[in-house]
């Protein structure tokens, strides 16, 4: 017991020890190799770092509660190009000129509203026809994208609203509303998660799903739920994104499905479901900016990055393995 | 008695549903365009097929084993990079069998991983996903990669040439299917690939090595993606650095189509090719009825969550699922 519990510190903390490490070499690294003069961990530059992490960290924010449902969702990336059009589009519609800017508020909904249509949809699906999460959203991640296509053909949708890029652009003591927006989500989610009987049945169902339909646990509309939240945080993305650049592109988010999940899997949630926390999921996303920034900040470049990425990726998942196996797996064969 | 009938029909549709589906599909479009059935055009669309054809049908021993792909569209990428760049400084001679030995050592190392340290498939294809694709851009130095002299080279043959009138790279996709069914299907090898798919535990106490088997499904894909790459690299004679980007979802989804289950041990190469040729057809169906290419998208959609719905709709008996 006491080991057993000493190990689930052990690696919930693993994230944030990996983020300790990063900035220790980057800020050592950095001294020798630098291409500027700054220092690595300069305030601006961390404040940077949030706002870039945020887009694909309000999405991980999601699928970390459905991987610990047990599922996943391939289509978030598509979502988020959907959700982006749907924002951009919709302020230069015929019916909502007489809004003024009051139109903006009318966007980002309509924006939400459609992340969480599609999130719905996958849901439904998933639910009413048994078909694993996987499939449904490979299938879906297709689907969606031929939609955005379908919407404004091969040309990028843009509008520039300039009170939504100030919006966008605002800042509180210094934080802009990205960072804001992505810090508030973590701990609203982290409340879902911890403190509500939603939360609870989500363990319970990733854990044990045979389990959890004993108990009484409706599986079928907690899933559905869990995947309206996620179509909502791929759409709040979008929105936060989005009103500040104003432009998108058919191909936008292509590969989002990918490092989110990368993200989330280094904040150790588990793929089969019932464990993970979504706050070493924010852990996960910080981890992977950082890295990028430092590799960047010591002159290596994108390449590096990715390939540094991935090695680490399977370096993680091979550690979380010799840890359980100690654990619990000698046990069973 | 009628009831019998009804029932054995629809035992034969869950079977072969897919190929009546294809079948259903093609007269459809041969009925909208006349040219749709023509022998160019059908050379065409299977030509055009042959890449991602090609990848499927490694991609399905990975699968019918119980385990996933996700690197063979950056693997695809690298040998299409590194066998135009190696045609220069060596010649076509050495560089292809220099780019095999490259790709399927990748794959080797994949096989390594997921077969004897037994970590999942998923994460560990997804960061070889990135990591080779960085492999690329360090080994291009992030330039697209060309054949100086186009024209005086037999290595365009495997992508652009034709042997009585059937394209080489069709030649290619079709004996690699013929070749590969037959090791899945009638070699003692194939049928550990079921068992290892179909019960990994209950393989292993029979006795079959199943890291090993694992192991060798990966360097089977990583061969077809250096075959696939060939064909790339050869038909263009030079190409960008994310070529392959995003196919191993679309061959993820042929396969799907072809009605192996994720979950391991089922699935045949057959299967697989009928899934490849309904992506293909959708496309150039829909392209000649005169709509635009992401239409397919959608039709996609729709087939891949139908196909996958009514198979397991036959299996367990009902059409809804089950769960409360």
């Amino acid at each position: 017991m006491h080991t057993e519990r000493k190990n689930k510190l052990f690696k919930q903390s693993a994230i944030w020890g990996f983020i300790v490490i990063e900035l220790v070499f980057f800020s050592i690294a950095g001294h020798f190799l630098s291409v500027s003069d700054k220092a690595f961990m300069d305030g601006a530059n961390m404040l940077l770092l949030f706002k870039q992490s945020a887009p694909i960290g309000i999405i991980a924010l999601g699928m970390t509660i459905v991987m610990i449902n047990g599922n996943i969702d391939l289509s978030v990336g598509a979502t988020y190009a959907l959700c982006a059009i749907v924002m951009l589009d919709s302020m230069t519609w015929p019916i909502f000129a007489g809004l003024g800017d009051w139109v903006i508020p009318v966007a980002w909904l309509l924006a939400l509203g459609t992340g969480m249509v599609l999130g719905l949809i996958n849901g439904l699906i998933v639910w009413k026809t048994g078909v694993d999460a996987f499939i449904v959203t490979l299938g879906s991640m297709l689907g969606f994208r031929g939609l955005v296509f379908m919407y404004n053909g091969e040309q990028p949708t843009s509008h520039l609203n300039w009170t939504l890029v100030d919006i966008a652009e605002a800042d509180l003591f210094g934080i802009e509303t990205p960072t804001i927006v992505f810090v508030v989500f973590t701990i609203l989610i982290w409340l879902l998660m911890s403190k509500t009987v939603h939360g609870r049945n989500a363990y319970a169902i990733g854990d044990n799903r045979e389990a959890a339909v004993n108990a009484g646990i409706r599986v079928g509309p907690h899933m559905v739920w869990n995947f309206v939240l996620i179509g909502f945080l791929a759409a709040l993305s979008a929105v936060v994104f989005y009103s500040a650049s104003g432009s998108v592109n058919p191909n936008d988010g292509t590969l989002y499905e990918l490092w989110v999940i990368t993200a989330v899997v280094l904040g150790g949630t588990k793929l089969t479901g019932g464990s993970g926390s979504v706050i070493s999921t924010f852990g996960g996303v910080i981890a992977i900016q950082l890295l990028r920034k430092g590799l960047g900040h010591i002159g290596a470049d994108t390449a590096m990055v990715n390939l540094v990425i991935g090695l680490i990726l399977i370096a993680v998942l091979f550690l979380d393995k010799q840890l359980n196996r100690k654990g619990r797996e000698e046990l069973k064969i | 008695m009628a009831d019998e009938r009804l029932k054995s029909l629809t035992s034969m549709l869950a079977r072969h549903g897919i190929l009546v589906a294809f079948i259903l599909f093609m007269i459809g479009f041969t009925i909208a365009n006349q040219r749709f059935l023509g022998l160019d055009n059908v050379l065409g669309v299977i030509r055009s097929s042959a890449i991602l054809g090609v990848m499927a049908l490694g991609v399905t021993f990975v699968v019918v084993s119980g385990n996933l792909d996700l690197s063979v569209g950056s693997m695809m990428s690298f040998s299409t990079i590194v066998v135009l760049d190696l045609h220069d400084k060596l010649g076509p001679s050495m560089a292809i069998p220099a780019m095999f030995a490259m790709t399927m050592a990748l794959g080797a190392f994949i096989g390594f991983l997921v077969g004897y340290l037994k970590l999942n498939s998923l994460i560990v294809t997804l960061g070889m996903l990135s990591a080779i694709h960085g492999l690329t851009l360090t080994y291009s130095g992030g330039k697209n990669m060309d054949i100086v002299d186009k024209s005086g080279t037999w290595f365009s043959v495997f992508g652009q040439g034709a042997i009585f009138g059937i394209p080489v790279p069709v030649l290619m996709f079709g004996l690699l299917a013929v070749v590969l069914t037959v090791i899945l299907a009638k070699t003692p090898f194939g049928r550990k690939v079921y068992a290892v798919g179909g019960n990994g535990t209950a393989a292993t106490f029979s006795g079959i090595p199943r890291a090993r088997v694992v192991f060798m499904t990966y360097i089977i894909s990583s061969f077809c993606v250096a075959t696939a790459g060939l064909i790339q690299a050869s038909r263009s004679l030079g190409s960008q650095n994310t070529v392959g980007q995003g196919l191993e979802l679309d061959v993820l989804a042929a396969v799907i189509l072809g009605g192996a289950s994720l979950l391991g041990g089922s699935g045949t190469v057959f299967k697989t090719v009928i899934g490849v040729l309904i992506l293909g057809f959708i496309q150039n169906g829909l392209l000649l009825v005169g709509l635009q290419f992401y239409v397919q998208y959608v039709v996609t959609w729709v087939i891949i969550i139908l196909a996958v719905w009514l198979d397991i709709a036959a299996k367990r008996g009902r059409l809804w699922s089950p769960i409360a």
